[in-house]
């Protein structure tokens, strides 16, 4: 999730400390300038982890700190990658695939797109994976690629940006 | 230099070719196919010899064979353009170690030997105090190794990515370009004469794998082997498939990959954004080479053919002379 917030001396720290008050986990701290019609505004980013009904707590805990959230982004999970899949997908249960990447509570497959062929041919289908960062997205790969092996499909993972 | 030849299939014609018709200073005093030989310190006649193949089917002497010019000819540098055996490296490798026995230097296009042996074969090189290079055999035209070796020197090398198989890459741009199936576009591989009757070492990604192992040892000098890469062919491939990833602006590719750092040694097909560098089309090659100092480099060029399997030979032939060979 990203918060938005404005510069002012003080106000990160004081936005910052109920963050780790409500079991939240910051992923990164960016500062953009915004070009506004009153002249230049130095905003901050907050991206950060946090279970979805802490949000309510976490928000009211900032404001009482004098901290004005600008707005907040609704992407929950910001990493993103695309997996190929081919084989008898629906025949080895695909609603078992897609649970156990998503009940790992930080990956999610987001968008699955399949197309089937004539009877007793393998299928195709692509998966959209949503992770909190690339570390959770390499753990969710690793468990896609086990449940693959177990179940005898293909799956084509994406070559990582190099460098 | 002199040099002597073993093989004279596409390569070893190639090479001669280009010997005969350019002035690089190389003299040919043995040849070798699988039924003759010839050898001549003064020089063999390149067009005769070339005729004469063409016409009977074998070059020079049949009571002489490879072994009598690897042992007697008087060559300063075998080149060994004999088939690839992956899984016994010979005849290659007994040749080869002939000829560094003998003091001579070795330029080869044969995966087999330097796959299997690479380690044995270097430092029997270094005893005697000769050059073993073997440009040819990964990537075809591409110099990836002199890349390597020395335009890269002093750098540390990361990872490599490559697209190493040029039969792959050509069936899966088939497949995605005209929507082929995967049987279609072997089928027009092997009518363009990029596949071998027997395409299984190319599309279960061995070959891919041969040349990945080629590599990593060359860089990391691990000693890796075959069976430590985890490979994938292209074979199960669906048209489906790469139109799936075509709907996203990516493609499906080959993709040999070394990563020592986090334990990856593998080949298989995998999902690439369309404007990847590493997204070739055809039958070409490409490698991306990442280091500490020079960041990322990749390299394309045509990964097979006669001409351009001779271009990498002739590049070691004459950097072994330049470096190693002047004033003997
Ligand atoms: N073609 C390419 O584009 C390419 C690219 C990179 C690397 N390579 C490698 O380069 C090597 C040669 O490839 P190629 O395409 O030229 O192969 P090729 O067309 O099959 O030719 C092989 C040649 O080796 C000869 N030969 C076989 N056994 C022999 C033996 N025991 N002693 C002496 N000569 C022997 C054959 O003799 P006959 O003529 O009597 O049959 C033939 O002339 C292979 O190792 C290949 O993997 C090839």
């Amino acid at each position: 999730m990203k918060l938005e917030m404005k510069d002012t001396p003080g106000q990160l720290v004081a936005a910052l400390k109920p963050i780790s008050d409500v079991g939240g986990n910051i992923i990164a701290v960016i500062h953009q300038r915004e070009e506004k019609t009153d002249g230049d505004v130095l905003a901050v980013q907050i991206v950060l982890e946090l279970q979805e009904q802490r949000l309510g707590e976490l928000l009211s805990l900032i404001k009482g700190q004098g901290v004005n959230v600008v707005r907040i982004g609704k992407e929950r999970l910001l990493y993103k990658q695309t997996v190929i899949m081919i084989g008898h997908i629906m025949h080895t249960d695909l609603g078992d695939t897609v649970d156990r990447i998503d009940c790992t509570g930080y990956a999610e497959v987001t968008e699955l797109t399949m197309v089937m062929p004539a009877i007793s041919e393998p299928s195709s289908a692509r998966l959209v994976i949503r992770a909190v960062n690339k570390e959770d997205m390499e753990q969710a790969l690793g468990i896609l690629r086990g449940v693959a092996k177990e179940k005898n499909l293909l799956i084509i993972e994406p070559l990582e940006e190099i460098g | 230099m002199k040099i002597a030849i073993l093989g004279m299939g596409a390569v070893g014609r190639g090479i001669l070719e280009m010997v005969d018709g350019k002035d690089l200073g190389l003299t040919v005093t043995g040849l070798a196919d699988s039924k003759s030989a010839l050898m001549d310190k003064d020089g063999i006649h390149i067009e005769e010899v070339l005729s004469a193949k063409q016409e009977r089917g074998y070059c020079g002497d049949k009571s002489l064979s490879a072994t009598d010019i690897v042992e007697r000819a008087d060559y300063d540098l075998l080149i060994e353009v004999t088939p690839t055996d992956a899984k016994t490296g010979e005849p290659a490798t007994g040749f080869i170690k002939k000829a560094i026995g003998r003091g001579k230097h070795v330029v080869t296009s044969n995966k087999g030997p330097i796959a299997l042996h690479y380690a044995e074969l270097q430092s029997q090189a270094r005893k005697h105090r000769v050059a073993v290079r073997y440009e040819a055999t990964v990537g075809g035209a591409i110099p990836v190794m002199h890349t390597l070796q020395h335009g890269l020197a002093g750098n540390r090398v990361i990872a490599i990515f490559g697209i190493l198989n040029g039969t792959c890459n050509f069936i899966l741009t088939r497949m995605a370009a005209e929507g082929l199936t995967y049987d279609q576009a072997l089928l027009e591989a092997r009518e363009m004469g990029y596949a071998e009757a027997d395409p299984t070492y190319d599309v279960k990604g061995i070959d891919a794998a041969i040349k990945l192992v080629i590599l990593s040892n060359t860089i990391w000098k691990r000693n890796v082997k075959l069976n430590d890469v985890e490979i994938t062919g292209i074979d199960m491939l669906t048209t489906d498939a790469l139109r799936l990833a075509e709907e996203q602006h990516c493609t499906i590719r080959l993709i040999a990959e070394a990563v020592p750092e986090r334990g990856i040694l593998r080949v298989a097909p995998r999902v690439l954004p369309k404007n990847h560098p590493l997204v070739v089309n055809g039958s070409l090659n490409a490698i991306t080479i990442e280091t500490d100092m020079a960041g990322e480099i990749t390299l394309i060029g045509k990964g097979a053919g006669s001409r351009e399997t001779a271009s990498a030979i002739i590049g070691d032939v004459l950097f072994i002379r330049d470096a190693h060979a002047r004033g003997h």
